[in-house]
């Protein structure tokens, strides 16, 4: 195994577990970390794409390496949207849950949005 | 070959993940995110892409950790309710299947790439003598995908549309963020002090040096916005209020530029951000000189949100 096979299995893990947790987690802000994972997971992808196409003197392929540089900064402008989003929603209705009032969610969430 | 601080590497890398979605608290969540940023970074540099490091150094683990971690704080109060919304075991077991689906499938992608692996990196060689830059980066980055950038720029600048469109109306024009009260023997008012001279010149040198060696403007742009965002938290100097018109001035130069000098290409050299022969190094520089303080503070302005404080009338 070598470092592209490594860093390969790494980013589809980081994918699988920022789906996961994208799914799992009842929280916007937590999704949007969750998102984050699967954002990096597939940047690590490209990134390893970039190595193994290293050539003519230079360290990695520069084009993908160039286009993750600007999806890591595109991707912390749409952090902050979202996070913008949230604390706009927090400001006014005091609650940042998905839940709607009349969701068929589980049980538990389901009382616990009808007592608030 | 495969080294142990690879396998390290990826390892943390993995457990701070399964951290940051599986943990209880969202403060401990956003926590782990930070380092697991850092990591990150080691992870590029183990795959030697340098530039990508920077960015993710600055960028992925310290201006979005700062983000998440101020969010984290802001909607503390709304944690208990989110608890008891845990999707049940069935949902969960669900998600873990179509997870793993997904990461599987990607691994044996990842696994079965093409050998020898497809590369543009000797295109660029051939032709980086024409761009008078020696990064082949920078050269991606200003002229061969010059396009991506350009749009890359405006994107951030809808972004700053976008966050300040969440402004509550009594409060539009106003300054963004809350008012900062910090005691003026604090230690963040000395290194508020200090620091920002000597940032500035790291960040204008990060940015100059990026034309022949791993740096660039997004990465000089967020260490110059870090002094910024310093002096903001440590209530040396406030927030200015979004309706200044040298704040939207400053907000545009870089696109405005960009495209103006994309078009005296059109006319010059036949296509839409073409650099005429013998004056690409120039019309690069004065493009990354433009862009600079845009993305400085573009990312300030996204990171400390919507106007929430009306100004007051003099």
């Amino acid at each position: 195994m070598n470092v592209s096979q490594l860093f390969g299995l790494t980013a589809a893990a980081l994918v699988g577990l920022g789906v996961y947790g994208l799914i799992v987690n009842p929280q916007p802000l937590r999704k949007v970390l969750a998102f984050n994972l699967t954002g990096n997971g597939v940047f690590l992808a490209c990134a390893v794409i970039a190595h193994r196409g290293a050539g003519a003197g230079m360290s990695g392929d520069p084009v993908p390496q160039a286009l993750l540089i600007t999806a890591i900064v595109v991707s912390f402008a749409a952090s902050a949207l979202a996070v913008g989003l949230m604390l706009r929603r927090f400001a006014e209705t005091g609650t940042n849950s998905l839940a709607a009032a009349d969701d068929a969610a589980p049980g538990e969430a389901r009382t616990n949005a009808e007592a608030r | 070959m495969i080294s142990a601080i690879s396998v390290g590497i990826g390892i943390l890398l993995l457990a701070l993940a399964l951290w940051t979605v599986v943990v209880r608290d969202t403060f401990a969540a956003v926590a782990g995110f930070i380092p697991y940023g850092l990591l990150l970074t080691l992870a590029w540099l183990v795959l030697r892409a340098v530039d990508v490091a920077l960015t993710e150094a600055a960028i992925g683990a310290g201006l979005t950790g700062a983000l998440l971690i101020r969010a984290a704080s802001r909607l503390h109060p709304t944690e208990t309710a989110a608890q008891a919304e845990t999707p049940g075991l069935a949902t969960r077991v669900a998600a873990g299947v179509a997870a793993t689906a997904v990461a599987v499938v990607i691994a044996l992608c990842l696994l079965r790439l093409p050998d020898p692996a497809p590369t543009l990196a000797p295109e660029v060689a051939r032709h980086i003598q024409a761009t008078g830059v020696g990064n082949p980066i920078t050269a991606v980055l200003l002229s061969f995908r010059a396009i991506d950038t350009l749009l890359e720029a405006i994107v951030l600048l809808f972004g700053v549309v976008g966050v300040w469109s969440l402004a509550p109306d009594r409060c539009w024009g106003g300054r963004p963020g809350l008012a900062q009260a910090v005691g003026p023997n604090d230690i963040l008012v000395y290194l508020a002090r200090v620091l920002p001279p000597i940032g500035v010149v790291i960040g204008i040198y990060i940015f100059w040096v990026g034309a022949d060696h791993p740096g660039g403007k997004f990465q000089g742009a967020t260490v110059i916005a870090a002094m910024w965002l310093l002096v903001m938290m440590s209530g040396l100097r406030d927030a200015p209020p979004v309706s200044r018109r040298w704040l939207r001035a400053v907000l545009i130069l870089g696109p405005a530029v960009f495209i103006a000098l994309g078009l005296l290409g059109a006319v010059m050299a036949g296509a839409f951000l073409a650099y005429p022969d013998g004056w690409a190094k120039l019309w690069i520089i004065i493009i990354e000189a433009a862009l600079l303080p845009s993305l400085a503070v573009t990312l300030v302005l996204l990171l400390i949100g919507p106007p929430q404080r009306p100004e007051v009338s003099p």
